[in-house]
């Protein structure tokens, strides 16, 4: 977990000191807002997630964004119908620098069970996907799980990671294009 | 006026439109008309606007591909209601798959908008006379009419979908 402690610190009588990439990215990992893109069952156990028991709040992300502008992490759970996808592009191409994707369930990954003609066979046709929670439904603590994995991503990544080359390469393979920011056009 | 029963629906309607009854038959108490596809659109106002009959509600419209019956490959089947006589019917339409042309029932049935575009999205049955005829439900660039047999359920593109795991090829497990 990210706590001040974690920090590769120097420490000395009256001050600590570390790298300000560091300290950035551990307030990141803490406070990201997710949007819950959720269509069926597997939005019920995120639900669940966010609920008393399981409490996600307590890692910083107490705030559901229901807007793109204001979210940090894309959380997709459930079928994304081939109709949907098109939505799904639109609303990833509208969050902000930096964002992060966490597909749930089965559905989100590979189209699950619904091996048909109208299901997107998996949301990393359209957008891409930084962790993969498996399960039908998965249950709250994979879920959990899959949002611990994104903070470590958070933690390690480059705070200027949509500046990289590798970055633009990727988002260019989804056929989405993005200014000198980084933000998609 | 005392309730109607199926019978009574079927005499008024042959005697109404006599030749273009081409079959009937009741199932499960639900009485079942085969019409000329042609004149389905009269039958349908006519029931709507009889006095004692008085089918009021459209319950649904929907398709039927049969492939294999040459010259009548497509059903088109309305299934209507009677709120007075508490008493529901269906009526039956068959098409030869080179011309899938039904008279629209929308100035009718203002409910029949959604129902006809979803039986053409599924079945490429053409209503005339449809104001907006187009797909509903599937994604707009498909290219082809899902339910028809000839294609396949499974997405084209899938990749990592055993066919043993959904129930398919079964003795080879």
């Amino acid at each position: 977990m990210g706590k001040i402690e974690d920090l590769e610190t120097i420490n000395g009588e009256g001050y600590q000191l570390t790298t300000l990439d560091k300290a950035i990215a551990l307030a990141r990992a803490n406070s990201v807002w997710p949007l819950p893109f959720a269509t069926s069952c597997c939005g019920i156990e995120f639900m669940a997630t966010m609920g008393s028991a399981y409490d996600l709040s307590r890692f910083g992300m107490e705030r559901m964004s229901f807007t793109p502008r204001q979210a940090d992490l894309l959380i997709v759970a459930g079928t994304i119908s081939k109709k949907l996808g098109p939505v799904l592009k639109r609303v990833y191409e509208q969050m902000a620098e930096p964002k992060w994707v966490l597909s749930v369930g089965a559905c989100a990954c590979s189209g699950g069970i619904f091996d048909t003609y109208s299901v997107l066979q998996g949301i990393d046709r359209i957008i891409p996907v930084d962790v993969y929670v498996p399960g039908c439904p998965p249950r709250p603590e994979q879920i959990i799980e899959g949002v611990m994995n994104i903070h470590e991503l958070v933690k390690k990544e480059s705070n200027r990671r949509r500046y990289s080359e590798e970055y633009k390469h990727l988002l260019g393979t989804y056929q989405i294009d993005i200014d000198q920011h980084g933000e998609a056009k | 006026m005392e309730k109607q029963n199926n019978q009574e629906y079927l005499t008024a309607i042959q005697a109404a439109f006599g030749e273009d009854i081409l079959a009937h038959e009741e199932t499960f108490g639900m009485l079942n008309i085969e019409m000329t596809p042609a004149r389905i659109h009269d039958a349908i106002a006519w029931l709507q606007q009889h006095q004692d009959l008085s089918v009021n509600y459209l319950t649904n419209i929907a398709g039927v591909h049969y492939p294999e019956s040459v010259g009548r490959e497509f059903a088109v089947v309305y299934q209507l209601h009677s709120w007075k006589n508490n008493l529901r019917l269906r009526i039956k339409g068959y098409l030869p798959k080179e011309n899938l042309n039904i008279a629209t029932i929308t100035d009718l049935f203002a409910g029949a908008n959604w129902m006809e575009r979803e039986t053409y999205d599924f079945f490429g049955i053409q209503f005339d006379g449809h104001p907006d005829l187009r797909r509903i439900l599937n994604m707009d660039d498909m290219d082809y009419f899902p339910m028809r047999k000839e294609y396949v359920l499974e997405d084209a593109t899938r990749e990592d979908k055993d066919d043993r795991f959904f129930g398919r090829n079964n003795n080879e497990l």
